[in-house]
C-alpha cells in the first residue's frame, strides 16, 4: 500500500467519523438516566419522556439505568452512553457526588448533561431540575385545605417528628402564606414521629381538642395515611377532610372512603416529559444557563434557574377521585 | 410476700386514677366511658406484648425483638392477605400466631441451646426480621385499598360493646392470670427467675422454661402484628418501630423486676395502662410536644424509682451486737 493510499484511507476514516454525528444530529437522542429500572415512578417518568419525543418530533429516547440504585451500575451506564454518542444525559442520581467525574468526561465530549429529581452537584451537571419548591409546596398544602373550605375553617397540621427538616420548611412557608387564604384557621400543629401508631393516636387527639376541626394538613406519607384511617375510624368521614402530601398507591383507600378529598405529590409523568424538553432546549437550541436564565419547557411553561443553576417545575401535582384510578398503580 | 403483692398493684392503680384526674382537670371528655374505653382499646396491643415480655422478663431473660417480631408478621399476613383475599380471617390469625411463636422459638433456641445472652440474641433477631421484612416487601408498602374488608375490620368488629382488639387483650388477660396463678408452667416461670439453681434441684428444665417463655411472648407479638395491621391498615418496614421499648417500660412501670422472679399478671397491665393513658392523654391536654417526651420519659423514671424504692427487700441485721462493741 503506498504512502497516498495510506493517508487517503486515513482522510476518509476521519471524514466518517466527522460525518458521524452529523448524520445522528438528524435524530436527536436524549438519554433518560434513572436510579435503577422497574420502578414504578421512573416507568413513568419515562412515559413523559416518550411524550415531550412525540411533540419535538425528531427526537429518540433512551430510557436506561443500572437494575440496583448503586451509583457504580450509573456510572457504567454513563461510559456507555458516551460511547454511543448521545446528544444529552438527563439523569435521576443515585449519589451526589460519586457520578461527578464520570458526568463531566461527557460534557467534555460535548453531550448536554442536566439532572432532574435526585440531584448531582453542580460541577457533574449544566442545570438540575427540582419536582417542585419549599415555597410552593408551602402554599400546596394550605391550598388544598382550602379548596373545600370556602367559608374558612379551623385546619390543624399533622407533621412527622420536630426535627425534620422537610416539614418545618413546609410548614414555616405555609404560615407565610396563609394571609392569602382568609377564614383558614391553624389551630394547632402535632407531630406523630412518622409512625403509623403514634400519628393516628395525634389525629385522634385533634379530633377531640377541636370538635369543629375541619381539615387535617399532613405534609408526610405516614402521617396523611394514618390520619385518614382515625378519621373514617372516628366515623368523621366528610367532616374532617385528611390532605397533604402522599403517594398515589398508599392514598387510594383514603380517596375511596372519602376521608381525604385530594392530596399533592409530583407528578412524575411531567418531571419526566421537561428534563426531556430541557435537554433537547440545552442541546438544540443552544440555551444558555445561569442564574435567572429561562428556559422554555414545552406544555408545563418555563424554568427560572437560581445562582445555583437549578429551578423548580411546578406546583406539586393534585390528586383526586377523578384520577387515582390511573396513579395508584404507577407509584 | 403475696401480701406485698397486691399492694404494689395498689398504688400504681392509684397514680393511674389521679393521673386521669388530672387530665381531666384539663380535658374533660377524657374521662367518659366511651373515650375511656378508646383508650383502653388503643392500649390493647401493649397490654398483650406486655404479659408476653413479663413472662420472658421473670425468667432473667428479655426480648427486644418483639416489635421487629410484630412488623415481621404484620406484613407477611397482609401480603398473605393481598395474594388471597378470600382466605378466612381465623386461619390468617392462626398463621400470625405460628409464625410470632416460631420466631419466639428461634430466640428461645438460641437462649436455651447455645447459651448466648437474651439481650444479643434479641437484638441480633430483631435486626434480623426487620431485615426480612425489607427482603419480602421489597421495601413496598401493602395499603388499605389492598387489604380485604374482613381482614381490616375484624380489629374493629364490635362484641357486646368492645371491639375485638379490646377483647383479644382481656382474653390474654385472663389466659394469663389462670396460667401463672394455677398451672404449673405458670408457677416454673416465677422459680426459674427467682432462684434457678433451686429451680434445678426442684426437676425443672431452666432452658426449656426460658425457651417456652420466648415462645408465649413470640406467638403474643405475632397475633398483635395482624391486629397491629389490619387496626392502622397499613404494613411497612417499619412499623412499631422502637416499641420494644414501652413494651420493656410497661412491664418495669409494673413492677416485674428485671432481675427475674418478681411480678404480676396484674402489674403488667396496670403498667401497660399507665402508659397508654399518658399517650393517649398527651395529644389532648395541649401541652407543647416539645415537652411531651420528657414528660413520657419522667413518668416512666418516677414510676420505677417508685417501684425500686418499695420493692427494696428489707435487709436484716444479723450482727447488729458487733456495731456496739466498745
Amino acid at each position: 500500500m503506498s504512502i497516498i493510499t495510506k493517508a487517503l484511507t486515513s482522510a476518509a476514516m476521519a471524514a466518517a467519523l466527522f460525518v458521524a454525528p452529523a448524520q445522528a444530529a438528524d435524530n436527536v437522542r436524549i438519554a433518560l438516566v434513572v436510579k435503577a429500572l422497574g420502578i414504578g415512578f421512573f416507568e413513568a417518568a419515562a412515559k413523559g419522556a416518550e411524550e415531550a419525543a412525540e411533540e419535538l418530533g425528531n427526537v429518540e429516547v433512551i430510557y436506561t439505568g443500572p437494575t440496583d440504585t448503586t451509583a457504580e451500575g450509573q456510572i457504567e451506564v454513563i461510559n456507555a452512553l458516551i460511547a454511543q454518542r448521545v446528544d444529552a444525559i438527563a439523569i435521576s442520581a443515585n449519589d451526589t457526588d460519586a457520578l461527578v467525574p464520570a458526568l463531566k468526561r461527557a460534557m467534555q465530549r460535548g453531550i448536554t448533561v442536566i439532572s432532574w429529581d435526585s440531584g448531582v452537584a453542580p460541577e457533574g451537571r449544566q442545570m438540575h431540575l427540582n419536582p417542585s419548591s419549599n415555597p410552593l409546596i408551602g402554599n400546596m398544602i394550605v391550598k388544598l385545605a382550602a379548596d373545600h373550605l370556602p367559608d374558612g375553617g379551623d385546619v390543624a397540621v399533622l407533621s412527622a417528628t420536630t426535627t425534620s427538616t422537610n416539614q418545618n420548611i413546609w410548614i414555616e412557608e405555609m404560615t407565610k402564606v396563609l394571609g392569602d387564604y382568609p377564614g383558614i384557621n391553624v389551630v394547632a400543629t402535632v407531630y406523630g414521629d412518622d409512625l403509623a401508631d403514634k400519628s393516628y393516636r395525634e389525629a385522634t387527639g385533634l379530633m377531640q381538642s377541636y370538635p369543629d376541626l375541619d381539615a387535617i394538613i399532613a405534609p408526610t406519607s405516614v402521617g396523611i395515611v394514618a390520619a385518614a384511617q382515625a378519621v373514617v375510624d372516628a366515623g368523621k368521614v366528610g367532616k374532617v377532610n385528611v390532605t397533604g402530601l402522599g403517594l398515589p398507591s398508599e392514598m387510594a383507600g383514603a380517596i375511596e372512603s372519602g376521608a381525604s378529598k385530594s392530596f399533592a405529590i409530583w407528578n412524575p409523568i411531567d418531571l419526566g416529559y421537561s428534563a426531556t424538553m430541557l435537554a433537547y432546549e440545552l442541546s438544540q437550541n443552544g440555551a444558555e444557563t445561569g442564574e435567572g436564565a429561562e428556559i422554555p419547557m414545552g406544555r408545563m411553561g418555563s424554568l427560572t434557574l437560581d445562582e445555583k443553576n437549578e429551578g423548580a417545575m411546578a406546583d406539586p401535582f393534585v390528586y383526586d377521585a377523578s384520577n387515582i384510578e390511573d396513579f395508584k398503580e404507577i407509584f | 410476700m403475696m401480701r406485698f403483692l397486691p399492694l404494689r398493684e395498689l398504688i400504681l392503680g392509684g397514680a393511674v386514677l389521679i393521673l386521669l384526674a388530672l387530665i381531666a382537670t384539663r380535658f374533660p371528655g377524657f374521662v367518659a366511658p366511651d373515650n375511656l374505653a378508646n383508650v383502653f382499646n388503643d392500649t390493647a396491643p401493649l397490654i398483650i406484648l406486655a404479659l408476653g415480655q413479663m413472662v420472658v422478663i421473670m425468667t432473667r431473660c428479655i426480648d427486644l425483638s418483639v416489635a421487629a417480631n410484630l412488623a415481621l408478621t404484620g406484613m407477611a399476613v397482609a401480603m398473605l392477605n393481598v395474594a388471597m383475599p378470600d382466605l378466612p380471617i381465623p386461619v390468617i390469625v392462626s398463621i400470625a400466631v405460628l409464625l410470632g411463636a416460631f420466631m419466639g422459638a428461634i430466640n428461645g433456641l438460641l437462649v436455651w441451646k447455645l447459651a448466648i445472652p437474651p439481650i444479643v440474641v434479641t437484638l441480633g433477631t430483631m435486626t434480623i426480621f426487620r431485615g426480612v421484612i425489607f427482603l419480602i416487601s421489597d421495601g413496598k408498602w401493602v395499603n388499605s385499598h389492598e387489604m380485604s374488608p374482613a381482614f381490616t375490620g375484624f380489629p374493629r368488629a364490635q362484641m357486646l360493646g368492645l371491639p375485638v382488639l379490646s377483647w383479644a387483650a382481656v382474653l390474654t388477660i385472663i389466659v394469663f392470670a389462670v396460667m401463672m396463678a394455677r398451672t404449673p408452667l405458670g408457677r416454673s416461670i416465677l422459680a426459674v427467675g427467682g432462684n434457678p439453681h433451686a429451680a434445678v434441684y426442684t426437676g425443672i428444665n431452666v432452658g426449656r422454661t426460658q425457651f417456652v417463655a420466648f415462645v408465649i411472648s413470640g406467638a403474643l407479638a405475632g397475633l398483635t402484628g395482624y391486629l397491629w395491621v389490619a387496626r392502622y391498615a397499613v404494613a411497612y418496614v417499619d412499623i412499631a418501630g422502637g416499641f420494644e421499648l414501652e413494651v420493656v417500660a410497661a412491664c418495669v412501670i409494673g413492677g416485674i423486676s428485671i432481675a427475674g422472679g418478681i411480678g404480676s399478671v396484674g402489674g403488667a397491665v396496670l403498667g401497660a395502662i399507665f402508659l397508654g393513658v399518658v399517650k393517649n392523654a398527651l395529644p389532648v391536654v395541649n401541652i407543647s410536644p416539645f415537652w411531651q417526651l420528657a414528660i413520657s420519659g419522667s413518668a416512666i423514671l418516677i414510676a420505677v424509682a417508685f417501684n425500686a424504692r418499695a420493692g427494696r427487700a428489707k435487709g436484716r441485721i444479723i450482727l447488729k451486737s458487733a456495731d456496739v462493741t466498745p
